[in-house]
This record gives C-alpha cells, structure tokens and sequence, in this order.
C-alpha cells in the first residue's frame, strides 16, 4: 500500500471541494481499502464521507422511498419499510457478502463496487479496466465467474453487486451531486457497458458524489423475489442471480420487472423480457420462453458456458417463486 | 495409575488464552528494532531472470536492504538427512524461474507498509520466457514406482465376470488456513532464534540449521501457537529461510508474513492426482482384483510422491493387487502434505470404484464391503493390531437408517429436493515418531509435563496435561504443558495425526520416573512415616505417596516429601522409539471409519448441499473425546468442501494460482455445514500404546469425497470422478 493523503469530509460541499485530482471517496471501504491492499487502486488521497448526514432511510413524499448514500447494508436490509414494502431489496442486500461486510458497506458504495474478475484484481495481470489498453486476461483465463452478456472484445468482468440487482428490478433513481450541480439518473442509465472504455463503469464524471437513491413506490399487489445461484450457501457472489417483480392478475401477468446479476457486465434488464412476459399467463412455459429471449444474445466464454443453461433456471425459478407457480 | 481423566471431554487448557487474544501465535511476536520483509515474486512460471532492477525501490521511503542472488549471502541444500523439506533449493540460488511466484527479491524496510510498497516497484526483467507446463492430463514421467502387489491381478481380472476400469481426478487444493506462514528471524551471539509457524519444530532446526550452515544447537525454534497447518506447515519453506538470511544479514530482528495470495504459490497444496482403478469381481460380490494406478504432479527440482494407494493394499481383501504410484514435473511450486495426504485422494478413488462396482453388481455397498473384509494384511502378512472397520459399517448404517435406502436413482424425496444417500468407508495410518518429554513434579503441588512438539490447535497441550494428571492424580489444573520450543526434549512432529499416539509412552514413563524419584525421597526422610522403607513397596497415587500393600495406612502428600527434603523438584525423563515407516512391522496398524450421509438435490436450481453425516470411528481408546469430536467434525465440514467446492486453477498461459484468495478458491462455510453425528468405538489398540490410542486428526476427512459421489449419483445418475463436483458438472 502507497502512502495518502486521508481527508475527513465535514459537508457534501467540503467533499465536493476536497476532491480534486487522485483521490477516492471513501464511505464503508469495502472494496476500496480491499483494492489499495492488493495495489489495485492507488490514490494519492482519500476523503471520508462517513462523517457527511447521508445515512438516512425514509419515505418519499409519493410513497417511495429515499435511501441515503451513506446508509449500511445492514440497516437497509433490515429496515421495516424495505422489509414490508421492497422485501426484494433486503433479500438481495441479505443474500451478500457476510454480516460484518454489510455492517460496513454502505448503500452508495455498493453501487460502485468494483469486478472481482480476478486479472482485475491482480496487478501484475493484464486487465484493460484497471489498466485501459493492456489487454484482457479474463478472456482465455480463469473466467468461470465472469460476464456472458455485455460483454465486449476488452473486458467481460462481472458486476458482483446483489443490490444493484435489486435496484435495477425495482426501477430506481440515482441522485448524484457534482461540480455541474445535481443530476437524478434511471439506474438503468447509470451503467455503462464496457464496449471499448471498460475503464468507465458508470456515468459519473470525476468528483460526482452519490448522495442518495429513490425507490418509486412500491407496485401494488406484485409478487416480487430475489434468488442468487452460486457454488456454496452463503458469502460468495452470484453465479446466477434474478431479481423479479411481477403483477398477476386472473392468471395474467400485467407488468414485470426482471434484471439478472452475476451473468452480466451491468445489472442485467431486458426489456424483450419483460415484453414477452407481460400479456402472458403465468405459466413455466412461458418463463421459460423468457428465459430463452434473456439468453439469446449469451456469449459464453471459455470456462463459464454452464451459465446460460443456469441463468435459465435461475429465471425462471424465480418467476415461479414471485407468482407462486409451482 | 488413576482412571478417569483419560477418555474425559476437557475444554482446551489453552483455550482462556485463545478466546481473550492472549495466545501469542507466530506473527504476534515482536522484538526490538525489527525490521519487515516483503518477498517479491515472479510473474512468469518458466524462465529465467535476466536483470533485476531496484533503483526505484532503494529511493522509496524506510527502505533498510533489497536482498536478491547477489547479496542474500551463504545458503545451502540441507542434506537428505537433515529432515523433511519439500522444496530443497534454497531461495534465490539460481537465475531460473520454475513456478510463478517463485521469490526473486526480499524487500526488507522499517515497517510492513514501506517493505510492501517497495515490493511493488521491483522490477524484474525475464528472458527464455517459455509457456509454463501446467497441463492437465497427467502421465508418469519415468515408470511408475511398484508400491505394492500380491497374486495376479492381470490374470484375475480378465478371468473375472464383473469388471470396472475407471479415472479419478483430484485437483490441486491449497491448505489455507487462517493463520498466514509467517516467521519472525532474530540472529545474535548465541545463534538463531526463529519463531516460525510450523508444525515440526525439531524438524525445522535440523534442516534450517543445515540451510544457514550454522550448528544445530545454534537454532532454537519457538512456536507456541498455531492457527492450523493442515500438513502446510509441516516442513520449512523459502520464506522462512530469507527471513533468517536477512535478520543475520542485518543483525537485527526480522518479520516475514506472506501474503493470502503467496499461500496459493511458495507454501504447498495438494498434488493433483490422476487415479485408474480396476476392480474385478465374482458375481457374488466376492472381489477377485484391484489395480490402484496413480500419478500426481510435482514441481520441478523436487520429488513428489502424494501416495494415493496408501490405504489400498490393507483395506480391501483380495488375493490379487497392485498398487502404483508415478509423477510427472509441472511449472508448479512444489506440493506438500494436505491433511490425509495420499488416502484422502486415494480413497476417493477406490472408495468411489467400490460404489460404482456395487452398483454392477446389484449389491448393497455396506454388504459389498462386510464381505469382502480382510481378517489380515494380505499386503504385509500380519495381523491387525486393531480393526474394526466392519462394526464402523454396521453401526453407521444403523444409526444413519440405511435399511430404508431405495436404491433407484432419484427415487428419494422430501421437502421438494431429490435426496441422494451415499457411504463410504475411510482409514488412516497409525504409528508413532519418537519422541522424548520431561515431566517435574513441584514442591508447591504443581506439575510441568515439557516436550519440543506442538499444539497445531488439536488440543495436544490438553492431552498432555491430562496424561500427566492420569499418570500422577495431580489434578489438572496444577499441570503445566510447555512445548513448542527446541529447546525442550524432542518431541514428535504434528503430523500422520501421530502425536497423542507418540508422547504417550515417553510422557507416561517421564511421570512415573517422576514419581519413583519422589518415592526414593520419602524412604530418606527422618521423621517421617516412610523412612528406612524399600522403594519397592510404595505407590505413588493421587498425588500421595502410599503404602502399596495399604495396610500400614500411612500416606504422605508428595509436595510434603518434596518441601521436607527442601528440593524445589523432582524429576523423570522418558523416551520411545519411532515405529513409523517401520521395515518389517509385526501388525498392521491403522484406523477405520465410515461415512453415511444424505445430499439434497434441486435440479430446477442445480442447488446441491449436504443435509447430513453419520460418522463411526475406530482410532482406539480416545483420549479427549470432545477433541477427538472437533477433529472429526472439522474434517467432515472439510470433505464437503473438498467434494463440492475446492480447486486451485492455474492459468493456463501464465501458469499462475488465479483463484489465489478466499474468495474465489471457495471452501465450505458455516452455512454449508451438515448436521453431523459422530460416534466413536473406543476399542483400545494396545499394541500401539499402553492407552490405546492412535489418532483422529486425519481420517475424518478420507472418504467424504467418495461419500458424498455416491450420493449425488444416487440423486442425478451422474457419476462424477473428478472433483470438485461443481454444478457444471450436473447441469
């Protein structure tokens, strides 16, 4: 580890101003003090946010819900509010990482969490997000793990995040502050693929800082899961993962909202999916015809081919769950 | 001798120290004015060294010395005498790089965060920079090693109406335990003292001493505590080495941790192994002949043999056997002993050829195993110290309900997950290394039992109190255990799960040496009751010194003696000799065990997960049970991971360990964990010691693999004979 500056941020403002040339926000740390031991990230200066009044969980004047940046993991999953009305997002946030790692992560850093693509995290190995034009090893290596949708000739590394799965189903809003003033942005937008600049994982612009994300309200009378697929019970990221929220009525799915982790470079949602759902009756058949349009675009990489046939299941096991189709 | 506190579940004596942090382990030692070392290694896995630059790395801030060929001094091969070490070349002896993460440098700065940074921007330039060998399939370099035959196997086989010829594949597995390798290097007058994790404290100074060329008695190594080994830690590796280099270089004190990802290069794993097994059988069931053929990888310099057929030829009964045993050399660090080394992967081979020719047979495989139960070692031609292997089979299959199996494949139901029902059965060597121990009786009551083996977190230091309290009747929480230190009696190494077996005899003739010296006190003693009386007719019991006809009705506490005689102690040595490796043993001796268990398989999710373990183990008299419990235990939780989820991948281009973290080389959690029920036999194997005990640490990790393939084929109809059984393997 290099040494750095260490800055405590007293005011959004402060952080604002602090954060100029090579410096990170730091909020729970844990990914970023994770890649500074493994000399991944190598910041001259850190600015801690955890002093900033951004932990707050409350509702939204139109029945949605305001999470702060700063809020933990833990305190998110076990919110009364997101248990009762987003239970989806606690299942996600709880089915992540371990206790002490949600104690510490924080909502707005988990948006941010980085790859565990293991050339990413490897800093003798060529990565072209860590460092852009040096290849990747991903490709051809170790990729059991990694993306099979988003993917691009430069990178296929994985966004590990269970919230941002979560979120994505849930059609939140991410509200960031910067030098150009305060933006909300549709997490769908959020993301970018990585395409020939995986360097840039989102749309935020140097010294943008998170401050919150919004929830609409909740839809009414849907049935909603999160089911994460992975090798061993628990403390592992997703192989598989699928975030659903479906309305039935008489048998029918009116509206669906679906997003895949763990198979793809962003949290995953296609809205062909959701189209060849919505109209439909709720029925295996077609879930698994979903399934099939969410996978057509796959393409498997040399050590992780057995995800397409696992996202399927995954898919649809989770549809059956949310509209009790058995 | 007084009965009862042998075979008594005690809590570990150390255990106040561990819960409270005050346990000092390897890396909690300090010293003044250490200095911290960062190896630096390489990043190809074949080729050689063409410059190394350091100038940058000199300029970072708390830079004390960068250590490389050129100026690491002196270091050389310990001879093939000195011990066991599994990579003989010294660090830094040659240009050429062999497997990557070799050390090339050792940064050595004023704190662990300046010698990392520096670390960071060594820059080591390659040449002859070659495709690392890190295939896959494995062939035998040169002709297998013959490592044991009887009868005809070829013939038998052909002659037999049931046959199987099948390929297990075990992968390389890393032991990982918590606690980092470390070594803390202090170098002055009196020589080396070198607090090092490891589990052969003796073993490591004499082959350390020879690496450093400095007189064995000039070595004293120090380890208190581990924070587990599982065989990692058995023999001295190159980190270990530069810290001493450098410490004597410096003349000052030096710490070296390595890092999570340099345990998955420069520390061991396990071989990977490719097994052929044949089997042949009459259609009774009856097995006619068994070929055990294995080949692991090694590294480059050094041999290694994983001796996958290590339980083959004892276990099964049949007059026609081979077993072989090849290598071939990979661009890898060198393997070492995992937990169970050679029978752990062996027995998944033969274990899961044993189901898979139950099957061809239409047979049970409890039943196949009862019938074909050897009454003796056809292998040695000798008896059985002890087995009960069979009663292991039946009692499991009660306790486990194996009567209610319906064999058809997927035919078991419940709570909406298929249900696989599996068993395997397992043994693990048993024997003793030599071992010598000191055992003090105190004026003030107390006891001290000192012996230069360790406690690998198994629970040795209790076994050795309770040994001494059994022998004396001293009560144990008067009885001190000091080990892991050299410069105590040698003891035996931690490994083979060979120590409770091998202090037994030297502790308990240490003791009663003891005793019999505070007796001769008494019979000294003016004015008291046994003055003038023979030795011979005095007991030591309880802590008093009594009559041994009881009549007299005399007795005399001991520390009385001692305080009246105004000694501060007495004192007895004991000493055994090693019965390991033996040339021609007079009985076989090993311990057995089976394994019943249930998996739960939900297809629509490829979700796979042991439910639970019935596990029946006979490993003689256990001294500790609730120990003997959390060995088993631990290895049960472990053989789910080794079955579902271990493997370490080298990159195929680099020749790296690239899943070389905890969370990407995935091990079995808490959550993972099977309900678990472990009965012990506790039949006394006499023959071994005077107690009866062998040892527990190893074998409940044999078999589970083997188990646990048996029952997911009873789930899904796939056999899986390369592991881990991931869930690309069943989709």
């Amino acid at each position: 580890m290099n040494s750095f500056t260490f800055t405590r941020a007293r005011t959004i403002a402060d952080a604002l101003r602090s954060a100029r040339g090579d410096v990170k926000f730091l909020a729970g740390g844990t990914t970023l003090v994770d890649l500074m031991k493994l000399d991944v990230e190598r910041p001259a200066g850190i600015i801690d946010l955890n002093a900033l009044p951004l932990a707050e969980v409350r509702r939204t004047p139109d029945g949605g819900l305001h999470i702060g940046a700063l809020a933990r993991n833990s305190d998110v999953a076990h919110h009364p509010d997101v248990v009762r009305d987003y239970p989806l997002l606690s299942q996600a946030l709880l089915s992540g990482a371990s206790v002490q790692l949600r104690n510490m992560a924080s909502t707005g850093g988990n948006l941010l969490q980085r790859t565990r693509c293991v050339y990413f995290r490897d800093a003798a190995m060529a990565c072209n997000k860590r460092s852009p034009g040096s290849g990747c090893a991903a490709i051809g290596g170790f990729n059991r793990n990694l993306a099979i949708l988003g993917t691009s000739a430069h990178c296929i590394a994985t966004n590990p995040s269970d919230q941002n799965v979560a979120l994505t189903a849930l059609e939140a809003t991410v509200h960031v502050t910067g030098s150009n003033g305060e933006r909300s942005v549709p997490i769908g937008d959020f993301y970018l693929l990585p395409g020939q600049t995986p360097e840039r994982e989102t749309i935020l612009e140097p010294g943008d800082l998170v401050t919150s994300v919004t929830l609409p309200p909740p839809a009414p009378g849907a049935g909603s899961t999160y089911v994460k697929l992975r090798d061993r019970a628990s403390f592992e990221f997703a192989l598989a993962s699928a975030a659903v929220v479906v309305t039935i009525k008489g048998g029918v799915m009116q509206r669906a909202r679906v997003a895949m982790g763990g198979i793809a470079t962003k949290p995953w949602r296609n809205l062909d999916v959701e189209a060849a759902l919505e109209g439909q009756p709720a029925t295996r058949e077609r879930f698994a015809d979903a399934a099939q349009i969410l996978l057509s675009d796959a393409k498997p990489q040399s050590r992780n081919g057995f995800k397409v046939e696992l996202a399927k299941r995954c898919l649809v096991h989770a549809l059956s769950v949310a509209t009790a189709v058995t | 001798m007084d009965p009862g506190i042998i075979g008594q579940s005690l809590a570990r004596i150390e255990g106040p120290l561990k819960v409270t942090g005050t346990a000092a382990y390897t890396s909690d030692h300090t010293k003044e004015r250490v200095a911290y070392a960062v190896p630096v290694g390489s990043t190809i896995a074949n080729g050689r060294i063409a410059a190394l630059n350091i100038s940058k790395a000199r300029e970072m801030p708390g830079i004390v010395e960068i250590y490389h060929r050129g100026n690491v001094g002196a270091l050389y091969k310990p001879s093939p005498e000195a011990g066991a070490i599994d990579e003989a070349r010294p660090p830094f002896a040659d240009d050429v790089i062999r497997y990557y993460g070799q050390y090339v440098a050792l940064v050595v700065a004023e704190t662990f965060e300046d010698a990392t940074a520096a670390a960071s921007v060594v820059d080591v330039v390659y040449a002859d920079v070659a495709a690392p060998n890190v295939e896959l399939q494995l062939v035998a370099d040169d002709e297998p090693a013959e490592v044991s035959r009887r009868g005809d196997p070829e013939a038998a086989y052909d002659a037999s109406p049931i046959k199987i010829d099948r390929t297990y594949i075990t992968p390389a597995e890393t032991h990982n335990p918590i606690e980092l390798h470390a070594s803390l290097a202090t170098y002055d007058d009196d020589g080396f003292t070198l607090y090092e994790t490891t589990q052969a404290i003796v073993n490591h100074r004499n082959v350390v001493s020879e690496i450093l060329n400095v007189p064995r008695e000039n070595v004293r190594i120090v380890m208190k505590f581990l924070g587990s080994g599982f065989g990692g830690k058995l023999w001295p590796w190159s980190h270990g080495t530069l810290a001493a280099a450098a410490a004597r270089n410096l003349g000052r004190p030096v710490k070296l941790v390595v890092t999570r990802k340099q345990m998955f290069q420069t520390v061991g794993h396990r071989a990977r192994t490719q097994q052929r097994v044949r089997m042949s059988a009459q259609r009774n069931g009856s097995l006619t002949s068994l070929r055990h053929e294995a080949v692991n990888d090694a590294g480059m310099l050094d041999e290694y043999d994983e001796n996958c057929g290590e339980a083959t030829p004892h276990f099964y009964g049949t007059s026609n056997l081979l077993v072989t045993g090849g290598q071939t050399r990979r661009n890898i660090g060198s393997p070492t002993a995992m937990r169970g080394p050679g029978a752990v992967p062996g027995l998944f081979a033969t274990e899961s050829a044993y189901d898979e020719l139950a099957i061809e047979l239409g047979l049970d495989p409890v039943q196949l195993r009862l019938q074909n139960e050897p009454t003796r070692d056809q292998s040695l031609d000798v008896p059985f110290s002890s087995r009960h292997y069979a009663e292991c089979l039946t009692v499991g299959a009660e306790k486990f309900g194996w009567s209610l199996r319906s064999p058809a494949i997927g035919s078991m139901r419940k709570d909406g997950s298929i249900l696989g029902w599996g068993m395997s059965g397992c043994s693990w060597l048993a024997a003793r290394f030599a071992a010598e121990a000191r055992v003090e009786l105190h004026a003030d009551g107390s006891a001290r039992v000192a012996i230069g083996t360790q406690d690998i977190g198994t629970g040795t230091y209790t076994v050795l109190a309770q040994l001494v309290a059994e022998t004396t009747g001293i009560p144990i929480g008067r009885i001190t255990v000091e080990l892991g230190d050299t410069r105590l009696p040698p003891g035996p190494t931690s490994g083979g799960s060979m120590v409770t077996a091998s202090v037994i005899p030297a502790v308990l003739e240490a003791a009663r040496a003891a005793m019999k010296s505070a007796i001769g006190l008494a019979t000294t003693l003016e004015r008291q009751p046994f003055k003038g009386w023979s030795p011979e007719d005095l007991n030591f019991q309880s802590g008093k010194i009594v009559a041994r006809n009881g009549a007299s009705g005399k007795q005399i506490d001991y520390h009385e003696v001692l305080q009246n005689a105004s000694v501060a102690m007495v004192s007895g040595g004991g000493k055994a000799a090693s019965t390991f490796g033996e040339e021609h043993p007079k009985r076989s001796s090993h311990s057995y065990g089976a394994h019943f268990l249930e998996i739960a398989w939900q297809p629509e999710i490829a979700r796979l997960r042991v439910n639970r373990v019935v596990t029946v183990i006979d490993a003689g008299r256990i001294v500790n049970p609730r120990a003997a419990l959390n060995q088993i235990e631990g290895a049960v939780v472990m053989g789910v991971g080794m079955a579902l989820l271990e493997e370490a991948h080298y990159d195929p281009r680099t020749g790296a360990p690239i899943n070389s973290n905890l969370a990407d080389y995935i091990v079995a959690t808490n959550a993972d964990t099977p309900r678990m029920d472990v009965t012990f036999l506790d039949y006394p194997d006499t023959k071994l010691n005077e107690l009866g005990a062998r040892g527990v640490g190893e074998i409940g990790l044999a078999g589970m693999a083997s188990a646990i393939a048996s029952a997911v084929y009873h789930a899904t109809g796939v056999r899986v004979r390369t592991l881990p059984i991931d869930i690309e393997k069943l989709l």
